[in-house]
């Protein structure tokens, strides 16, 4: 098995193909940790892992904490809000009060693209990006790739389809990072306005037409359409938005009959897709957040042994 | 005090020199250029064999702060870091606090570079009050306090006839509007070049047109006043194009660009490395080939520094919070001199002429000559010199420079200004 050697996990653009297999490996054997009556492994007893969160997030500070109690970990809940962040402290600062405070990881969520690497080489301590503005939520895609690998079997030339609001979502780029990379073909579809400039040459294809992203798909992610934050009121109506782009049963009979649906949650049942999708067979969603855990598992204990802070593995 | 520089190899684009020469200071002046001046009564010789000796560089784009935001720099401080960089006249941008839009503020502005500048400083007023866009400043009261030119720089004046305005007013004063050119509801929000990288990044960009557009009424407005109007750091190609089809309708048009512009592309923003984080922006690959063009063959007049200091508290943030701005007058020959001569992109005398004779004309100030009986403002160069800059050695009141850890060829060794030493490098 090839080695990890990063301290930190700050998006899927900056991983090799070998280092995001090893990260789906690793997940794949703390899966059954989870099964266990006990679920809980001392691979990270004595660490403390800082969950800072600039942005309010349930699902994702939620799955960070099991996974690092399961490896028995200490965890701490910062959100920004309540915290001296309102008194003007700078992300620099906090990172290094954290740092003093001798915890070893730092799960940050951001809505400031690139916070997470100014924080990593302000610090020694690892940095675990858990989703940063509009560019990279990393954990997020490997667990969608763990999931489809577990689903499919690989990941080397599936076709998939990611729909939904390409511009504004960090989820779509470290999808398309790290599917390319392990030799899938993406398409990403959604209403123009909502493509960003050059997203071809992260390595996907783009179209505008929903029924051409679902004919060959082997999957299809869907995006949460974040309205909330239409400031200029540019995106199209929800009604709409599902009329042309919801995935719907109708859509997915001239699809793959076993397509595999996904959605990183939470969903506007009836604007992305229908309620019949999300519970259908082809949908993955409650799979995924199951696997988010053994994922998240994994790229904890890897950080942790990149900083070569494992004494009590061999336990 | 009589200063001798033997042997330099004079380059003085104003009189067609280019050439082994002797240059002879006294009391503040040049009072020979020849070959072989002998060096009787003289306090001090400088052997400037190997050496380029040309007149102190003309940075017209300099932020010195003050009044107002003296944490990031004050008159003493950006002054010396002129002369560090060769430069001995520098034209302070009017946006302070507060702005430089009252006859009142100019004179106190001029009582402390009386007192507190190492080079010669000139004043750009402002062509709104408090630069907001909304009301003409007094431009007859403001030039009779001194200023050389009126500018909003940091803001576009929206308002186009205002702006026209103030192009005929500036016109009937002789004085030069200095536009930045951006059409803040098109760059709304942008941090960066919009584009393949800033979609990669997930940073809002900032679309080419918010520029161009702005360009491009300027130009017409300017016409229309039949006034002079110079371009401020020009980015990108189709700005230099639209520039360029002006020249040649004889419009009274001048360019400037920044040595960030031609050395640098949105790519060095990767890391979100917020010394990069520049408006303008850094363009991309093709804007930079288009400004290299623009300089070589004329469009582009000058090169300036665009000197914008920033405390490490504004700029060792997220990158969407950092200010936008690089310091840049330690760096403009060194700069200008790597990517330009070094390249083979333009000789000396043509380098020389945009960061000295150029800006000066556009200016109207008596300086960037070596011409008998002007002020003795020199800067004596090793041309092929290699360094680095490292943060330790910046002289200026910030750090913020996008140049940091970068190699340069070509190094500024003494500055003189008013006949004085007033810069020199131990390091040998």
């Amino acid at each position: 098995m090839s080695a990890w050697n990063k301290k930190d996990l700050l998006g899927l653009e900056y991983l090799s193909k070998e280092e995001i297999e090893l990260v789906l490996d690793t997940a794949a054997s703390f899966k059954e940790v989870s099964t266990r009556s006990i679920k809980k492994v001392p691979a990270l007893r004595g660490a403390t892992v800082v969950n800072l969160f600039y942005e309010p997030s349930t699902r994702t500070r939620v799955s960070f904490e099991v996974a690092a109690k399961r490896l028995s970990a200490d965890v701490i809940n910062i959100a920004a809000q309540e915290s001296s962040v309102r008194k003007g402290e700078t992300l620099i600062d906090t990172g290094r009060n954290i740092q003093a405070l001798k915890a070893d990881i730092i799960v940050i969520r951001h809505s400031s693209s690139g916070a997470p690497n100014i924080l990593a080489r302000s610090v020694d301590i690892s940095v675990i990006n858990a989703g940063d503005g509009w560019h990279e939520h990393p954990t997020q895609a490997l667990l969608d790739m763990f999931t489809l690998k577990e689903k499919l079997g690989r990941l080397q030339g599936l076709n998939i389809s990611i729909v939904g609001d390409i511009a504004h979502s960090r989820v779509a780029r470290s999808n398309i990072w790290g599917l390319t990379k392990l030799g899938a073909k993406v398409i990403v579809c959604a209403p123009k306005m909502l493509i960003p400039v050059g997203i071809e040459e992260m390595g996907a294809k783009i179209t505008c037409d929903i029924d051409a992203a679902l004919k060959n798909a082997d999957a299809v992610n869907v995006l949460r359409m974040q309205f909330e934050r239409d400031e200029k009121k540019a995106f199209p109506a929800q009604l709409e938005y599902f009329k042309s782009y919801g995935i719907t049963k109708d859509r997915l009979k001239k699809a793959k009959k076993d397509i595999v649906v996904m959605h990183p949650g939470p969903i506007n049942r009836g604007v992305e897709m229908s309620s019949e999708v999300a519970d259908s067979p082809n949908s993955v969603i409650l799979e995924q957040v199951t696997n988010g855990i053994a994922v998240r598992m994994a790229v904890l204990f890897l950080v942790s042994q990149a900083r070569g802070a494992q004494p009590l593995l061999q336990e | 005090m009589r200063i001798l520089i033997k042997n330099g190899l004079v380059i003085d684009p104003a009189n067609n020199i280019n050439s082994t020469m002797d240059i002879l200071v006294e009391a503040k002046r040049i009072v020979r250029v020849a070959k072989n001046i002998p060096n009787r009564d003289v306090e001090e010789v400088i052997d400037a064999a190997n050496k380029i000796v040309m007149p102190g560089l003309v940075d017209m784009h300099v932020h010195l702060r003050e009044p107002g935001r003296e944490d990031k720099e004050t008159i003493a401080s950006g002054t010396r870091a002129a002369l560090k960089g060769g430069v001995t006249s520098v034209l302070a941008m009017p946006n302070t606090q507060p702005a430089m839009d009252q006859a009142e503020r100019v004179k106190a502005l001029k009582e402390i570079i009386k007192k507190t500048a190492q080079a010669n400083v000139f004043i750009c007023g402002a062509i709104t009050k408090d630069r907001k866009g909304e009301e003409l400043t007094r431009i007859v009261a403001l030039k009779k306090a001194g200023i050389v030119a009126i500018s909003d720089d940091g803001a576009s004046v929206d308002n186009a006839s205002l702006m026209l305005v103030a192009l005929k007013q500036a016109k009937r004063n002789k004085l030069l509007v200095i536009a930045h050119c951006e059409d803040k509801d098109l760059s709304a929000g942008g941090v960066m070049n919009l584009g393949a990288i800033s979609t990669r990044m997930g940073l809002r960009g900032i679309s080419k047109e918010s520029e161009y557009k702005r360009v491009e009424r300027d130009i017409h407005l300017a016409e229309k006043a039949h006034a002079s109007i110079h371009i401020a750091h020009v980015s990108c190609k189709e700005s230099i194009e639209l520039i360029a089809r002006a020249k040649k309708h004889k419009a009274r048009v001048t360019a400037e660009t920044c040595p960030h512009y031609f050395t640098f592309t949105e790519e060095a923003l990767r890391d979100y490395n917020t010394n990069m984080k520049i408006n303008p922006p850094l363009r991309s690959k093709e804007d930079l080939a288009a400004i290299k063009q623009g300089l070589k063959n004329g469009v582009i007049d000058i090169i300036a520094s665009d000197h914008a200091p920033h405390t490490e508290n504004e700029k060792d943030v997220e990158f969407e919070r950092a200010e936008f701005g690089s310091i840049g007058l330690e760096t403009l020959f060194s700069a200008s001199a790597t990517a330009l001569v070094h390249s083979g992109l333009i000789g000396w005398p043509e380098l020389v002429q945009k960061l000295t004779i150029n800006p000066a004309k556009i200016l109207g100030i008596d300086k960037g000559t070596l011409s008998v009986g002007k002020d003795a403002d020199i800067a004596i160069i090793d041309p092929d010199k290699e360094w680095v800059l490292h943060e330790e050695e910046i002289v200026s009141g910030s750090h913020n420079s996008a140049f940091l850890g970068f190699k340069f060829k070509g190094w500024v060794e003494y500055t003189l200004c008013q006949g004085e030493v007033a810069y020199f490098s131990r390091q040998k």
